[in-house]
């Protein structure tokens, strides 16, 4: 029981801040509303710890928390509760945690915008449908966080909202998540006819009961529920709205759109291990789309010159990356990369707010250089998230990544092979932002450059321990190959249980020898110091700058427009659609309208008598008909009445 | 008792009302609405959970005939009833700040369609129910073609001929059912259940197409819809929402209680068709809504795609559909109304309705954006508001009936979140023009008016079970009939 209310408060704690400062932000002062949300958070990650702490002690037993029965409906119950297992525990730790900093941070960032007070309030809202996301212990509560989650980015992307741009992004990016959601709910669908539950631990163990690996009713549940994960984690086909989101103030870049709603596709995928082990083929198909957007994405990041762009693409990637690893398989491994990219993406997202910050809204990088000087903190803790999100060890990044590269090796080596391409190109467009930003010499306008500054504490703070975090992260999971016991690959095993008797592979310790992993170790540190050595040399060594947009041509320039995908949705889909949309409004309507005229008409031409009638005023057909229906009732209840 | 007191009530209001002028004809007007409303909450409180209908009350009518003056109440009557009953205070209370010429008439024709439609939900007689389906068809008539816009006659004109047309073939069913019957006949609701067994399947799909057609001219389904966007468009916004919020569900649910259980055969060989008829509605109302430019049109669109899918639920005839059409039409009537509501206090305040004139008017007002974006996400169906439970039943349930008809109805959730976020942005967001300069923000009257409808929808979104307890066992013994 206690433990109910404690799971309970978990999601509480930020939808009464959401409340308070929702309703009241017109009356509540800035530091107030900024005090009370970040207390939401924060109170939100005590109680996190604490569960966690009790279900270690507790022998580790998966625990469910029943608040109350949603919906009941011809034999379907949806309860509406909370699961606390390893994976929500973690989740829970990255959404409160990262949350919680980020809250603070923004405490900072936003104090002088007129809307500070909605501001944190949308973020709490965020926390709220984000810890129903995670914790829901049904595939309904988990739709229900997952649509809440849309909901919020929609509202802090167009956050601005003078602006229409940021309001066309907003919409974009809830519109093309919904796509997915439809996905999503078809999923769901196909689960209830096939189990007649949504609850994971009826659905799971029934999956392995029911079905053997690669029968085709399980690949379309996961399918369908990968289409979902496709559009709340920008994957390839629907990853578009991810850079436009960037309208939306730093901060939720770094919550949202990097640390937290993003992986929430990841999440579901692991979550969802059993059926995904049992669907080989929508795994293939994962590996590919993962991969595929990992490459693409960094390919645009290459020449983007909006410093908040290159860590859109960038985030794009790395989540290509992680379904990469879900695709082989290694599900504790994408969620090991899950958190570590947590931390390292948040601090680069937030390091790069705090450049905004100090450049007086300027997120062009030509525009930059030479910062290091002027923004220490700023600079050493983005220096050390690029070196981390680089792969470079020993820092967070080089763990998780390296072991996801290294299950993909054993999985297939072409893709291998086009994951290590897909690093060097990461490698290089980080390193090529660092330099443009922070090295040479200032580009700016002299008024910028008197007005560069450190941000104050409650923004660097957040930025020092994300930078801790990033660099220690590793720790989590160090490899065995270093004589280590991988802890959270330890820790996230029970989740496996039913995959592992339909695969025996999934959660094995990896077959190669010692010496094949130093090899891909050494392959891949190699190949990411090349790609840092040739930005170096091109953007240091000889100070270029990127050239403005119009005299870009070729290659560069599809690529700088990002190969023009936009342009094409919106010849191919929305165009046509909207095409359709005036010929049904005014072709369709108005013939059918006229068909019924005319029959009309014709029924009165029909009719001489009619004729006559209808010359006279519309009202007397009216009035003739009440004073019959009335003179009907009257007459009829004369025996009631008198 | 209950339904007879809640079907008086609205009268003697009406009455009353005539004899009133001035500023007291507003209050008397909300004051009857509101003393129905609390009666029928006492009604929902009393209500005893099961499938029986209750608070019943028979008169001899025709007794010859064997026609009764028959009402009462099962649980999807007393929802509905619930739902006519909290709109008609919502709806007068928002009329309040627009001076309407005569207003004397015009509250008591609400309230006279109060009556109407609280009849067509309980009636257990044929002809009683028919003679509230045209009850409550002449006072919107009435509000529509004198409070109307400028081309109200014309429009209104053509939508009273259209439902006229639609009522006769009702009529007809119902006039064939009724000489089927046994012995000295009766239109009683019970029996022309027992028919279903007795009725020959061409007999069934006779009296299939005549109510379908009536009803479905009604709600409406594609292509009986013509009348609808222009007389919504028309009409003084306080018919909109009679007709939009109240009046479609009497097709709907005559759908469920006059045309399902008593041509079951029928059903199962037309009901594909009737709902490829519903479907095509969704697809085609959100296609149009993408583009309107008139807001009080767009939702008018909106509102017809909606209603399509509340009809393929009910043709699934699956539990799921036929639930989340019950308590979609619920959801559905607040959410209109309370979005025309918010239409309303935009065009009355600055005189334009088009997209192109409006944006940035939620610089001046807070409370109205955010009302607005309340319920509006629950239109597009957001978890834990009111519109999810519906559709997500609905949509379960016409998935169950056919797999590629749920995925087809499904892309309600994409468009919908398409024209809907248009709307808001159009109006809300972007730079004040220069009519949006002089936006003001709700008065106490619309925001009050606005509450109730704020508060359902999170009650019904967060804990339906409220509700479900009450419609389920209804619809489980209307199930019944169905197989």
């Amino acid at each position: 029981m206690q433990l109910t209310l404690l799971c309970a408060l978990v999601p509480l704690f930020p939808f009464i801040g959401f409340l308070v400062n929702g309703l009241g932000f017109r009356n509540i002062p800035n530091s107030a509303a900024g005090v009370i949300s970040t207390a939401s958070a924060v109170a939100s990650f005590v109680v996190s710890v604490l569960l966690f702490s009790n279900f270690l002690s507790g022998g580790s037993q998966p625990f469910t928390a029943v608040l109350f029965d949603w919906v009941s409906v011809g034999g379907l119950k949806i309860q509406f509760s909370y699961l606390i297992d390893q994976l929500s525990l973690l989740m829970l730790m990255v959404v409160t945690g990262v949350g919680s900093l980020i809250h603070l941070y923004s405490m900072g960032y936003m104090h002088h915008d007129e809307g500070f007070g909605k501001f944190m309030a949308f973020l709490n809202l965020f926390m709220f449908s984000m810890l129903l996301l995670v914790m829901g212990s049904n595939y309904l509560i988990m739709f229900f966080g997952w649509e809440g989650v849309g909901l919020c980015s929609y509202l802090l992307i167009g956050f601005w909202n003078k602006n229409v741009s940021y309001g066309d992004a907003a919409r974009k990016a809830f519109v093309m998540n919904r796509i997915g959601d439809l996905g999503f709910l078809i999923g769901i669908f196909l689960i209830i006819n096939t189990f007649g539950s949504v609850e994971y631990q009826q659905v799971f163990p029934k999956a392995v009961e029911l079905f053997k690996a690669g029968d085709s009713t399980v690949f379309w549940i996961t399918f369908c529920l990968f289409i979902g994960a496709m559009g709340k984690s920008a994957q390839i086909p629907l990853y578009t709205w991810l850079p436009d989101a960037m309208a939306g103030p730093t901060p939720v870049s770094a919550l949202i759109h990097a640390a937290t709603m993003v992986t929430a596709g990841i999440y579901m995928v692991i979550r969802s291990n059993v059926l995904y082990t049992l669907a080989p083929d929508t795994l293939e198909i994962i590996a590919i789309v993962g991969l595929a957007t990992a490459l693409f994405a960094a390919s645009i990041g290459l020449f983007q010159n909006d410093i908040k762009k290159v860590l859109a693409y960038s985030t794009v990637s790395q989540l290509g990356y992680m379904f990469l690893a879900l695709g082989v398989m290694a599900y504790s491994s994408a969620m090991f990369h899950v958190m570590t990219h947590a931390f390292f993406k948040a601090l680069l997202f937030l390091g790069a707010g705090s450049v905004i910050h100090a450049m007086g809204g300027e997120q062009d990088i030509r525009k930059m250089g030479g910062l290091q000087g002027h923004i220490k903190i700023t600079f050493l803790t983005f220096l050390i998230g690029t070196i981390a999100i680089s792969g470079i060890p020993p820092f967070a990044g080089f763990f998780s990544k390296d072991e996801i590269l290294m299950h993909v090796y054993e999985h297939n080596k072409l893709l291998w092979a086009l994951g290590v391409v897909g690093s060097m190109m990461t490698s290089f467009y980080m390193f090529r932002l660092l330099f443009l930003t922070f090295f040479g010499t200032f580009r700016g306008t002299k008024h910028q450059h008197e007005h560069l500054h450190e941000s104050p504490l409650s923004m660097t703070v957040p930025l020092m321990v994300l930078a801790v975090l990033s660099v220690f992260g590793g720790a989590l999971g160090l490899p065995e190959v270093f004589g280590f016991n991988h802890q959270l690959a330890n820790f996230m095993s029970p989740l496996f249980e039913h995959s592992k008797t339909v695969n025996a592979l999934v959660g094995a310790k990896s077959a190669l020898p010692h010496s094949t992993e130093y090899a891909l170790m050494f392959v891949s540190v190699m190949a990411v110091a090349l790609s840092m050595t040739a930005a170096w040399v091109l953007f240091v060594k000889k100070a270029n700058v990127p050239a403005s947009d119009e005299t870009l041509d070729g290659m560069t320039k599809v690529i700088y427009n990002k190969y023009y995908v936009d342009e094409i949705y919106q010849a191919a889909i929305v165009k046509p659609l909207y095409s359709l949309s005036e010929f049904c409004h005014s072709v369709a309507e108005t013939a059918m309208d006229m068909l019924v005229e005319s029959t009309g008409k014709l029924v009165n031409v029909a009719g001489n008598g009619f004729r006559q009638l209808q010359t006279g005023i519309v009202g007397y057909y009216v009035l003739a008909m009440v004073a019959g229906i009335l003179l009907f009732a009257v007459f009829t209840l004369r025996s009631v009445l008198f | 008792m209950f339904t007879l007191t809640l079907l008086l009530i609205p009268v003697v209001t009406a009455l009353l009302v005539l004899l009133l002028n001035g500023e007291l004809v507003k209050k008397v007007a909300l004051l009857g609405s509101l003393a129905n409303l609390a009666i029928a909450v006492v009604a929902w409180w009393q209500f005893t959970p099961d499938s029986s209908v209750q608070f019943a009350a028979s008169y001899d009518w025709l007794a010859s005939a064997g026609i009764k003056f028959s009402v009462g109440m099962d649980g999807i009557s007393l929802l509905l009833v619930l739902m006519t009953t909290l709109l008609v205070p919502v709806i007068v209370l928002s009329a309040q700040n627009h001076d309407y010429k005569n207003p004397s008439a015009f509250y008591a024709l609400i309230l006279f369609m109060e009556t109407g439609l609280i009849g067509v939900f309980s009636a257990q007689d044929a002809v009683l129910f028919y003679f509230f389906w045209e009850v409550a068809l002449i006072p919107v008539y009435f509000i529509a073609a004198v409070w109307g816009g400028e081309k109200r006659i014309k429009i209104t004109f053509k939508f009273f001929v259209y439902t006229i047309f639609g009522s006769l073939f009702m009529l007809l069913a119902l006039m064939y059912l009724y000489f089927q019957t046994e012995g000295t006949h009766s239109a009683a609701l019970t029996d022309l259940y027992a028919l279903q067994t007795k009725l020959s399947e061409a007999e069934q799909t006779w009296i299939f197409w005549g109510l379908f057609i009536a009803f479905a001219i009604k709600m409406p389904i594609f292509p009986f819809h013509t009348w609808q966007p222009d007389t919504y468009t028309e009409s003084p916004t306080p018919a909109t929402m009679l007709l939009s919020g109240i009046m479609l569900k009497m097709g709907i649910y005559g759908l469920m209680r006059w045309l399902l259980p008593i041509v079951p055969m029928a059903v199962d060989t037309w009901g594909t068709t009737a709902m490829i008829l519903s479907i095509i509605g969704i697809i085609y109302g959100s296609i149009i809504a993408l583009q309107q430019q008139d807001i009080k049109r767009l939702i008018a669109y909106s509102s017809f795609a909606h209603v399509g899918l509340m009809a393929a639920g009910i043709f699934s005839g699956t539990t799921e559909g036929l639930q989340g059409a019950t308590i979609q039409m619920f959801a559905h009537g607040v959410n209109v109304v309370g979005l025309f509501l918010i239409v309303e206090a935009i065009s009355s305040r600055i005189g334009t309705r088009e997209l192109a004139n409006l944006g940035g008017i939620t610089q001046n007002t807070p409370n109205l954006t955010v009302m607005f974006l309340i319920l509006l996400l629950g239109s597009v169906a957001l978890p834990l508001t009111n519109g999810f439970v519906g559709e997500f039943m609905l949509l379960l349930g016409i998935f169950k009936y056919n797999l590629w008809y749920g995925i087809v109805s499904g892309l309600t959730i994409i468009l919908g979140a398409a024209y809907m976020l248009r709307l808001f942005q159009g109006t809300m967001f972007g730079e004040q023009t220069k009519y949006t300069k002089a936006m003001t923000d709700l008065t106490l009257s619309e925001k009050i008016a606005l509450f109730p409808l704020i508060a359902m929808v999170f009650w019904v979104g967060m804990y339906p079970a409220t509700f479900l307890r009450v419609t389920e066992p209804a619809l489980a013994n209307l199930m019944t009939f169905l197989k």
